[in-house]
């Protein structure tokens, strides 16, 4: 006999003091934002395998007792899950993360709204516009969308960037350029348009329409 | 040689190896570790061989005994007695045994160790697996394979109490319950010897002198686990160390001690020797894990174990060097005799490498609960040029200093991480009292802004910011803020980064915050 696979596990949580369903396997972002909850994000992008980088997603969520700090995009929902979207905490982590992020791109509109919310002061550190924050949003659509890796992270730690590759992004960018609508700070557009400049330049000189 | 395929095939060839040796005989040990090799110990044993080869002596090379302080080491038997700074020259009388030597149990740096782990490196050429078979090697493997059910080792290292000896101080005996019972049809273990961080050396000290102890406990896990298939990841830069790993592998599949059909008992179980990729952060479990897959050694982000899910997304047990060292001995003797030793809720033995300003920087084993007195003074022999102590240092850039009066506290691993010191791997960085410890938090820092990933903001952003505060804090630059600009930082870091190194990285500069605030306020010009 043929057995009929399960149906999917229904879930109610606790977020935000208000009971929503959600279906096992869900995150809680996807969970808050089918209940109209905002929790802010930078690295997360529906389209894209959730990357829990930015941790400005970070949330509040008590099971068993037990109280942690987890990033929303990532963590999964389960029965009973208490989540604390805003607390003294958690806009904590918020704030001091947007005051890292505005020492490299304090004129973000994206940043300085949420740093507004959040009462960030984007003088609190030295600053180093490099302009990236490093969401990889340009990086993981062009692999995961659009399977080019035309352009990728390099080096590690404080020195992590992003790079166009000149021999990929010659053929692939411009007629694509989909990535630079995401960036958060027009970086993406910039290095391209660096890359072009130093590495094949007069490419788009031979573009015709 | 053939491959054993009987637990009394492997006690006829011991015997047979036992009996080729007469224990009177006169031998030689020298020390090659990273220390004693640093002190030319290559030509000490030239001419140690040159003396001896008119003689009946045997000369071995060995791994680190311990003492790297006096380097080269070398170790007579029988009668161990030991002589320091060994220096060409010093040959003839040696061999000839006039020279004068010290035996070890009177060596205050030996005296006061329980060297349950390295006590065997000066009997063992690491290159040589008949060494360990002598000294009873692989009789804890035989045993578990067939006096013993998989469920029965798993119990008595539970019963051990066995906690991890990487970091975390995590109960080895749970991790490995919760890979066993992971649904999967492939699951995997592994050995982290990837040992980074500044003042670490002792898992290097064990695994170079004696791969095959750890081997014998990896072997027994993944048949305690139902593993056939392990990993051992390890640094790039250490050839003496890959060297010996990959002899004691050829060596023990050889002798059928490893591979398909272990003693004859039906168990089939490989390794593969795997490097880093030159950053401390691929020592993390599940950075590691990415890497042995060959992609970069980013932590992954899911909430999920690693015993659970790991390498492949099959459950994976990871432990460090020193912890799988533990597992034979415990098999053979027992878990009661294990949990007899060392406190309440830390047993066992425990590595300890002793750096910074102490008169013997080595590595020393002692029981878990031994005073930090006897550790730093006793064996250490105290501070160096008999400066007043500071304070004491643990686990590296993701431990902790406490000052001075803290001193009588056992090493145990709670109650060092309720003071902010988690024991961490075992790196003890002794400080005299002229140590800068706005410094001291900077020099950690900067060690960590280059081996994070970058991958997440806190980490990366967090790190650099601190090291950019500290760096002019300790350049007359303070400002006002500064210090309430560090403690957010720190905390936020400690919260919110993806991994462990993250999330430990702040705890030297809180440790600091803690127990030594004065000296942060004092680089600010209102002091705050």
């Amino acid at each position: 006999m043929k057995r009929e696979s399960p149906p999917v596990a229904e879930i109610v949580l606790q977020i935000d003091g208000k009971a929503v369903k959600a279906t096992e396997g869900m995150t809680v972002l996807q969970a808050a934002s089918s209940a109209t909850i905002s929790i802010p994000t930078l690295c997360h992008h529906e389209k894209l395998e959730p990357y829990g980088a930015c941790r400005l997603c970070m949330v509040e969520v008590e099971a068993r007792g037990r109280k942690s700090y987890v990033v929303s995009c990532l963590y999964p929902v389960a029965r009973d899950l208490i989540v604390r979207t805003r607390s003294d905490k958690v806009d904590k982590i918020r704030r001091v993360i947007l005051e890292e992020l505005l020492a490299h791109a304090p004129h973000s509109p994206e940043l300085m709204r949420l740093a507004q919310e959040y009462g960030a002061d984007k003088d609190r550190f030295e600053k180093e516009s490099s302009f990236c924050i490093l969401c990889g949003l340009c990086v993981r659509y062009c692999a995961e969308i659009k399977g080019k890796n035309a352009v990728g992270f390099v080096d590690h730690g404080a020195r992590r960037k992003i790079r166009f590759v000149p021999e990929i992004a010659s053929n692939e960018c411009w007629d694509c350029q989909e990535c630079f609508a995401l960036c958060p700070t027009s970086f993406a557009q910039a290095a391209y348009f660096l890359t072009e400049a130093l590495a094949f330049p007069g490419r788009r000189k031979a573009w015709t329409p | 040689m053939a491959k054993l395929r009987s637990a009394a095939g492997l006690e006829t060839l011991r015997a047979d190896i036992v009996s080729r040796r007469d224990p009177g005989k006169r031998c030689i040990a020298v020390c090659a570790g990273a220390g004693c090799d640093a002190a030319c110990s290559a030509a000490v044993v030239d001419a140690l061989r040159e003396e001896a080869a008119k003689k009946s002596i045997d000369v071995k090379v060995t791994g680190c005994h311990g003492l790297c302080e006096k380097g080269p080491n070398v170790v007579v038997t029988p009668g161990e007695l030991c002589y320091f700074g060994v220096r060409p020259e010093d040959a003839p009388g040696i061999v000839a045994g006039t020279a004068k030597g010290v035996r070890m149990d009177e060596v205050p740096f030996y005296k006061h160790q329980m060297r349950l782990l390295i006590g065997d490196n000066p009997r063992i050429d690491p290159t040589r697996i008949e060494d360990y078979l002598a000294l009873g090697g692989y009789a804890a493997l035989s045993k578990a394979l067939f006096q013993m059910t998989p469920d029965q080792v798993l119990d008595q290292v539970k019963k051990a109490n066995l906690r991890g000896r990487g970091g975390g101080g995590f109960p080895a005996g749970l991790k490995w319950e919760t890979a066993k019972n992971a649904p999967a049809d492939e699951r995997y273990v592994i050995v982290n010897g990837h040992e980074g961080e500044p003042g670490a050396f002792m898992d290097r000290a064990l695994f170079t002198g004696n791969p095959h102890k750890v081997l014998e406990g990896l072997i027994i896990g993944a048949h305690a686990i139902g593993a056939h298939r392990g990993f051992i990841y390890t640094r790039h830069d250490s050839p003496k160390l890959i060297e010996h790993i990959e002899t004691a592998l050829a060596q023990a599949e050889a002798y059928g001690l490893l591979g398909e059909n272990i003693l004859g008992s039906g168990f089939d179980f490989e390794v593969e020797v795997h490097f880093d990729v030159g950053i401390f952060v691929s020592g993390e479990s599940s950075a590691l894990m990415r890497s042995i897959e060959g992609n970069p050694p980013e932590p992954r982000p899911k909430y999920v174990r690693t015993s659970v899910s790991g390498i492949w997304e099959k459950p994976s047990n990871l432990n460090n060097v020193e912890t799988w060292a533990n597992v034979s001995q415990i098999i053979s003797r027992g878990a009661d005799w294990y949990a007899s030793i060392g406190t309440e809720g830390s047993k066992g033995t425990k590595l300890v490498s002793l750096s910074g300003h102490v008169v013997n920087s080595g590595v020393a084993e002692v029981p878990m609960g031994t005073p930090l007195r006897t550790i730093v003074h006793d064996i250490g022999g105290g501070v160096a040029d008999a400066k007043p102590l500071k304070a004491l240092h643990f686990g590296g850039p993701m431990g902790g200093s406490i000052p001075e009066r803290l001193i009588d506290t056992p090493l145990d691993f709670d109650a060092l991480a309720a003071l902010g010191a988690p024991i961490g791997a075992g790196g003890l960085l002794v400080m005299d009292d002229g140590t800068d410890m706005v410094d001291m938090a900077r020099y950690f820092l900067e060690f960590l802004t280059h081996e994070s990933c970058g991958k997440c903001v806190p980490c990366r952003e967090g790190l650099l910011q601190m090291l950019k505060i500290l760096t002019s804090m300790t350049n007359g630059k303070g400002r006002n803020g500064d210090i309430a600009r560090l403690e957010d930082l720190a905390e936020v870091t400690g919260m919110a980064c993806l991994c462990a190194l993250g999330k430990t990285a702040s705890d030297p500069l809180r440790s600091m915050l803690r127990h030594f605030k004065d000296e942060y306020e004092a680089r600010i010009p209102a002091g705050g």
